[in-house]
């Protein structure tokens, strides 16, 4: 009667060569799947500061939003004729924010999340302030930058 | 015209044995008791399912996925082409009244108890059918492009964004960059149209075998209340459940004529939010709660609160039948009962408060 050893032993070698190919095919093809559902990182050029518009675009007491590359922003005109520019994206859950004349301040409609006039969340559910830009008047024109 | 059909039926029958189908069909009943009004809403939840499925290529003979052309497309099939409004309408009309036939179903099987053994697996597939359902609805929402969709979209992605490690990466392939456009656009497209309906197929073949094979559930008790009667599944219930598909069908068909699905404003994503901006009805009452939760709650942020809370108690309801012994071993639980009430007054009332609010 033959010993049963030798073929346990090839079986053995043959169920982990068989089951690291196995392992190895299903990662040659899964990691092609995951990398390209990906989405690769835009290598646009970096925006640090945009032209909003002349000073006189913008009336005292009034908010504008702006592109600030691929993002909203919002400037404030206050009625001593002074500017202030934050992210337009509230920090809740994204909705892109407003000024509103009648309540004094910045809102947003989505959840009701309430921000002062200088970025501060003071009601409803936004959990953080909104990211401040800085404003530089150059002549009659109003430039945003980033802090 | 029968000389045809039997000739016909022989043809086939020389070629393929279906005596056992045949047999199936002939002796397959269903409980009746005082609780089988419920067991239509599955059937009905299927039909708006087929209704989904027609109007949807059909409104893919027109649609143009991209945020160039997407609303522009809509726009032109809604007003030039013939009927494409009425397409339109019964695809958004049937995709409203599909969630709501399957939550009804849904909260009918779970109050009834009809997940115990052996339908533990019917439940869950039924369940993960459930959530793909509102998966259509959110993807398919955006597909028009306009301004509440955008809004909602961005909610939506950036909820699935705050889930502790995961949601980033998750929120990144959802939108198919860091924010919503464009490219956000073209995936749910291939979601809507090409990977939740292969996924959805799967599992509804898995949940009607299941149903064909167990049959329906009586509920527990009916035996000793002396309700264990039957009827033919073919044709007893085949026609009922017919008519009731054609008085659906009146009724999308009265509300797609009479109540049109409009198509609002183009998206612009350096727009402000809209005042007075609501999600789909079914997604009301989550909204309502994250509006009311405060910024934070202990350490956490509201939202991640919520979004956790709405994750435990979901996954707490999809593995009911594995925790919930006592109807297992065919005792009434009335607990679970109560427990389904109070979810049910539970959504009812925020989705109410949402709306006047």
């Amino acid at each position: 009667m033959a010993d049963p050893a030798p073929s346990e032993g090839r079986r053995r070698t043959l169920k982990t060569l068989l089951g690291t190919g196995a392992t190895a095919l299903g990662a040659a093809i899964v990691y092609p799947i995951v990398a390209y559902l990906k989405p690769p990182e835009v290598t646009g050029e970096q925006v640090t500061s945009v032209l909003v518009g002349k000073v006189e675009d913008f009336a005292p007491g009034s908010g504008t939003l702006f592109r600030f590359g691929n993002k909203p922003g919002i400037l404030l005109r206050f009625p001593n004729g002074s500017f202030k520019a934050f992210t337009a994206t509230c920090t809740h859950l994204d909705c892109t924010v407003q000024y509103r004349e009648d309540m004094g301040l910045i809102w947003c409609a989505c959840h009701n999340g309430k921000y002062d006039l200088n970025g501060k969340n003071i009601e409803g559910p936004p959990p953080r302030p909104l990211d401040p830009f800085e404003v530089v008047v150059k002549g009659d024109e109003v430039h945003v930058t980033q802090t | 015209m029968k000389s045809i059909r039997t000739a016909l039926s022989g043809w086939v029958e020389e070629r393929v044995d279906l005596s056992g189908v045949k047999e199936f069909i002939q002796h397959k009943s269903v409980p009746k008791n005082r609780h089988s009004v419920w067991y239509y809403f599955g059937g009905v939840t299927l039909f708006l399912f087929i209704v989904q499925v027609i109007s949807g290529i059909l409104l893919l003979f027109y649609y143009r996925p991209g945020a160039d052309t997407a609303f522009e497309s809509i726009r032109f099939l809604m007003t030039k082409v013939q009927f494409g409004w009425l397409m339109r309408s019964v695809h958004s009309w049937s995709a409203n009244l599909m969630v709501l036939a399957a939550a009804v179903h849904m909260f009918s099987v779970y109050l009834t108890k009809a997940y115990r053994k052996p339908r533990e697996v019917t439940w869950v597939s039924g369940m993960l059918l459930f959530f793909l359902s509102l998966a259509f609805g959110f993807s398919g929402y955006l597909l028009p492009w306009n301004e509440l969709a955008f809004f909602a979209t961005k909610v939506g992605t950036d909820i699935a964004g705050s889930v502790p490690l995961v949601g980033e990466p998750i929120m990144q392939l959802l939108r198919g960059g860091p924010d919503v456009g464009g490219a956000t656009l073209s995936r749910f497209f291939g979601f809507h149209v090409a990977l939740f309906p292969a996924i959805f197929t799967v599992l509804l073949t898995i949940h009607l075998l299941l149903v064909q094979k167990q049959g329906m559930s009586s509920p527990i008790g009916a035996a000793e209340h002396g309700e264990e009667k039957s009827m033919p599944f073919f044709p007893n219930f085949v026609l009922r459940d017919l008519l009731l598909w054609l008085i659906v069908l009146n009724i999308l068909a009265i509300l797609a004529v009479f109540f049109p699905w409009e198509l609002g404003v183009k998206a612009d994503p350096f727009a402000p939010a809209p005042a007075g901006i609501l999600p789909e009805w079914y997604f009301l009452f989550m909204f309502q709660i994250l509006k009311l939760l405060p910024a934070h709650i202990w350490f956490i942020e509201g939202e991640v609160f919520g979004i956790l809370f709405f994750g435990v108690a979901g996954l707490l309801w999809v593995l009911v039948p594995f925790w919930d012994r006592a109807s297992q071993r065919g005792q009434n639980n009335r607990l679970i009962t109560y427990l389904g009430i109070f979810v049910i007054v539970f959504i009812l009332f925020f989705t109410i408060l949402g709306w006047v609010m």
